[in-house]
Order: C-alpha cells, then sequence, then structure tokens
C-alpha cells in the first residue's frame, strides 16, 4: 500500500516505537526517509 | 544483611514564571515571533494561582492524589492550603532567585541591588534561615542589567517583565558553560538542594550523619571535556552543610531515581554506608514545553514550576516502609521497547518471582505527569494509558476480571498530579504519599516504576526503566 512513496516516521515512547513502524512500513512497500521515536512530555 | 528503609521523604515546588522563557520550546519560539511572546508573558500565573492549583498541593503531599477535585483543575477553588504545605513548600519566584544566589560558588548570578536586599531580607525570615547563605545572597547584589548586557549573558525576570537578575557564562568559547546551561544546572542544584533542607529540618536529621548523596536529575554537569560529567549530588550535598557526605550521579533519563533508590538501599543492605540521601532537583529545559496547546485553549503557560524532590535511605528501623530489594524489575535489552512488553517487565516479572499477583500491590506508582499539562498538546493522558497497560497484564494472568479494569485503575492507579518535569514525575514524587500510605494508611504494598526514553540521545533505539516495591514495616527485622 506504500509502493513508491517516501515515508516519514514519528514513533512515540509510550505508543509504538519508530523502528517498529518503519519495519511495518517497509514491509508495505514504503521507503523511509527518516524514522525516529519521540517524548512528548 | 539489613533491609533498607525509607525513613523520610520531601517534596518541593519553585514557581519560577519568569524563568519559564529560559525553557527550551520558548526560548526558542519566543525570539522569533513577539506576538506569541506577549501571549506567553501575559498567560502566566501569579504565586497565588500556583499554590492554589490542587495538583502542586497533591505533589507536596497535601492531599494524595485520588482526593484531587474533578477537573478543570486550573478553575478549581483554593483548598486553603498555603505554600507551606505537606512535605514541602512552593517557594515563590524571587525567593528562588536568591536561593540560586546563595549556592552560585562562581558569582554567577547577579541580582539587581534592591533585589538582593529583598530577597536576602525575605530568605532571613524563611524557616530554613539558617541553612541558607545569607551573606552570599547579599553580595550577589549589584547591577543585573549591567551584567545582562554582556556578551553570553541571560537576563532573568520576576513574573513577565521586570529584569531582577542575570547570569554570565562561565568561558567565552565552551559551549557547555553558557549561561543558559549554567542557568539549568544551578535551577536544579538550587531546586535539589531546597528539597534536602527541608527534609533534614522537616525530620530532625542531623546533617553529619549522611554519609552519601546520590543525585536523580537530568541535567549535565561538566564543560567542554566531560559534558555530564556529573556529581551534582556532592555540590548538593555541600550547600546543604552536609560535610561528612560524597556523592554521585545515577543517570537514566527520567527512570533515574528509581535505579538511585536501588542503589542507596543495596549500599545501606550491604553496610557500605548507614544513611543514604537520594536527591532531584528540578529540569529547567522543561519549563513552558507544551506552552503552545495551553495557550490555544485559553490556558495559563502550566509548566511554571521547577519540581524538587529528596528521601532518606537507612537500616531498618522497625517502622518505616522497606525497600524490597527482592523486588526490583529491570527491563532488560531482550524485552523490546513496545509498552507492554515493558510493562510486563517492570510490573508483572518481579511480583512472578515473588509469588504474589498483582492486587497484592495496592498503588502502582509511575509516570504522573499531570493530563491537565499534557493533553492540550496532543500528549494524551500518561498515566491512565500506563494503567490500562497494567490492568491489562492483570487481566491476562487472570488476577482480574475484565470487567473490572476501571476499579483496578481507580484504587489502585491514580491521577496524574506532577509537573511535567520528567524524573520527578517519574515515582519519585509519590515518595511522600507512599510514606503515609505505608505508615499511617492502608497499603501494604506500592510498587515504583520508572522509564526513560534512551532513544533521545541518539545512542541507541532502547528505552530503559527500572521497578521496586516498597512494603509496609511489620516491625520484626528484615
Amino acid at each position: 500500500m506504500f509502493d513508491g512513496k517516501q515515508i516519514i516516521v514519528l514513533g512515540e515512547r509510550d505508543g509504538i516505537a519508530g523502528p517498529a513502524i518503519a519495519a511495518c512500513v517497509k514491509s508495505a512497500g514504503g521507503n523511509v526517509t527518516f524514522a525516529s521515536t519521540e517524548c512528548f512530555v | 544483611m539489613t533491609a533498607p528503609v525509607i525513613s523520610a521523604a520531601s517534596a518541593v515546588l519553585a514557581h519560577v514564571p519568569g524563568l519559564a522563557r529560559h525553557g527550551s520550546k520558548p526560548s526558542r519560539e519566543l525570539a522569533r515571533d513577539p506576538e506569541l511572546e506577549s501571549r506567553f508573558l501575559g498567560a502566566l500565573r501569579t504565586f497565588e494561582q500556583a499554590v492554589a492549583y490542587a495538583p502542586h498541593q497533591a505533589f507536596l503531599g497535601a492531599r494524595h492524589p485520588r482526593d484531587l477535585p474533578e477537573r478543570p483543575w486550573v478553575a478549581a477553588s483554593p483548598d486553603g492550603e498555603g505554600r507551606f504545605a505537606g512535605a514541602g513548600e512552593l517557594m515563590p519566584e524571587d525567593e528562588f532567585l536568591g536561593l540560586m544566589a546563595a549556592v552560585d560558588e562562581f558569582d554567577l548570578v547577579k541580582l539587581g541591588g534592591a533585589d538582593a536586599d529583598a530577597t536576602a531580607g525575605k530568605l532571613a525570615r524563611h524557616p530554613l534561615a539558617d541553612c541558607i547563605d545569607l551573606e552570599r545572597v547579599a553580595a550577589a547584589g549589584g547591577d543585573a542589567e549591567a551584567v545582562a548586557s554582556e556578551p553570553g549573558a541571560l537576563p532573568l525576570h520576576l513574573g513577565g517583565d521586570r529584569l531582577a537578575a542575570a547570569i554570565r557564562r562561565a568561558d567565552e568559547f565552551d559551549q557547555a558553560l553558557t549561561a543558559t546551561v549554567l542557568l539549568e544546572n544551578l535551577a536544579t542544584k538550587a531546586s535539589a538542594t531546597l528539597a534536602l533542607l527541608r527534609l533534614l529540618a522537616d525530620h530532625g536529621i542531623e546533617a553529619d550523619s549522611i554519609d552519601y548523596v546520590i543525585g536523580a536529575g537530568e541535567e549535565a554537569i561538566g564543560d567542554r571535556y566531560q559534558r555530564g560529567g556529573g556529581n551534582l549530588a556532592k555540590a548538593v550535598a555541600g550547600a546543604a552543610g552536609l560535610g561528612e557526605a560524597s556523592g554521585m550521579d545515577v543517570k537514566n533519563f527520567c527512570a533515574a531515581p528509581v535505579p538511585a533508590l536501588v542503589v542507596a538501599g543495596s549500599l545501606v543492605a550491604s553496610g557500605v554506608f548507614r544513611r543514604v540521601a537520594v536527591v532531584a532537583g528540578g529540569s529547567l529545559p522543561k519549563l513552558g514545553m507544551k506552552f503552545q496547546g495551553h495557550l490555544k485553549h485559553d490556558l495559563p503557560v502550566l509548566e511554571d514550576v521547577l519540581g524538587g524532590s529528596a528521601l532518606l535511605i537507612e537500616a531498618d528501623d522497625g517502622s518505616s516502609p522497606r525497600v524490597r530489594l527482592d523486588s526490583v524489575g529491570r527491563h532488560p535489552v531482550s524485552a523490546g521497547s513496545s509498552n507492554p512488553k515493558v510493562m510486563e517487565a517492570l510490573a508483572v516479572a518481579p511480583l512472578e518471582r515473588l509469588g504474589m499477583g498483582m492486587l497484592d500491590v495496592d498503588d502502582y506508582a509511575t509516570e504522573l505527569h499531570n493530563p491537565e499539562i499534557t493533553e492540550p498538546q496532543g500528549s494524551g493522558n500518561v498515566p491512565e494509558r500506563n494503567y490500562k497497560t497494567i490492568a491489562a497484564l492483570a487481566v491476562r494472568r487472570g488476577d482480574l476480571a475484565r470487567e473490572d479494569i476501571g476499579d483496578f485503575v481507580e484504587k489502585r492507579g491514580m491521577p496524574g498530579f506532577a509537573p511535567t518535569q520528567g524524573h520527578i514525575a517519574s515515582a519519585l514524587c509519590y515518595l511522600p504519599h507512599a510514606q503515609a500510605r505505608l505508615t499511617d494508611g492502608d497499603a501494604t504494598r506500592v510498587q515504583l516504576i520508572a522509564k526513560g526514553s534512551l532513544f533521545l540521545g541518539r545512542m541507541s533505539e532502547q528505552s530503559d526503566g527500572m521497578s521496586v516495591i516498597l512494603e509496609r514495616n511489620d516491625g520484626e527485622g528484615g
């Protein structure tokens, strides 16, 4: 579903970490151009 | 091996609306938007509003967080408690600037002449006056405006607009000794010192009876050759007059207080030291971090206080809550970073090891950030999220029926009440309440759970955490 798409990934500390989202995006054909996990508190 | 106990705990706040503009987020956003700066300065709280704010009274220990009124707390009526309440106090900004000058050993802070005299006078009437270097406060008086205009210096205001002091950089080229960094470190030192002084004074503890102090703050003390080199703990010990103490810092982002407590307990249990204090000062960069969300929702700038905490660990006295060193939960590398896995490692695994169930813990104290601060910026309700995860794990273990999740969260969890000061909100803020609940109250066990966002430093994708159980003392020795 992400074929040919450039994806920016922002993970969240208490939710889903950036690398986990990035792995999903890649498996769906997306190209992860930036991935990070952030703390918003 | 003796069982370590927590024999005393303190909690302090410093209301610093004038310093809020030096928080990391405001310092970046306000400089490029004068209109936004004007709105920010117009939305700062008064000292009276800060004292009356119910979560602050909960933080000081004057009321249990489960006894907080319904939100919104911003508009709630004051409950009659004053600045000296519970296990500490809420210090006003002018006194805190004076306290920073009092613990400043390098003449970095210059107070306006009239402000220095007035502040020294106010601190002379403070209950801790005998422990504060009032001569240094008075000597810090001078031309604050002139210092503020020096290259690299920062002006320090009282509230929105009155310049009352300034802080110098310590080196022209060293990025670890800029005025911004030194202000952050000095604010941490002053708030940690206040917490430690309150601990001593309120519990009749002899300063020289403490052997060791462990710092659990997030600041980075050092120069360009060792940024984050540390040992603010010993600086705080010196400022508080602990002549026989040495110290060190334990670093682990927001999680640091629990590992610090465990290390302190281990030092006492092993007989290495007799009395160990754990201290943490406030985090100035986090002031005003979510101010844009607050302004958007017509709220005052709620991140306008620095927190400070201190606790004392010593050998079993037969009455104080015990630190169960056999209950320490750690977050191993193999657990990964998903929140349920982290909570399983920290909240569940230690109980299973001890043959206990999740209903054997009366209070779970985790990251207790005040949701009234986090929700307007879209950060959600952090403690509620954690409690739902813990309750779900209890259901999966068979300790709890699915329909009882709400009851579990309400009775064994609590609303977040701590200022968003990272490590201060991370379980440490519950210590005064844990003390009360495990002695005069009806709780048997409190589990402290802390988590740290290691990935923010870009050295690892991992997070970390640690947990420990505090238990009512049955008076029958360890």
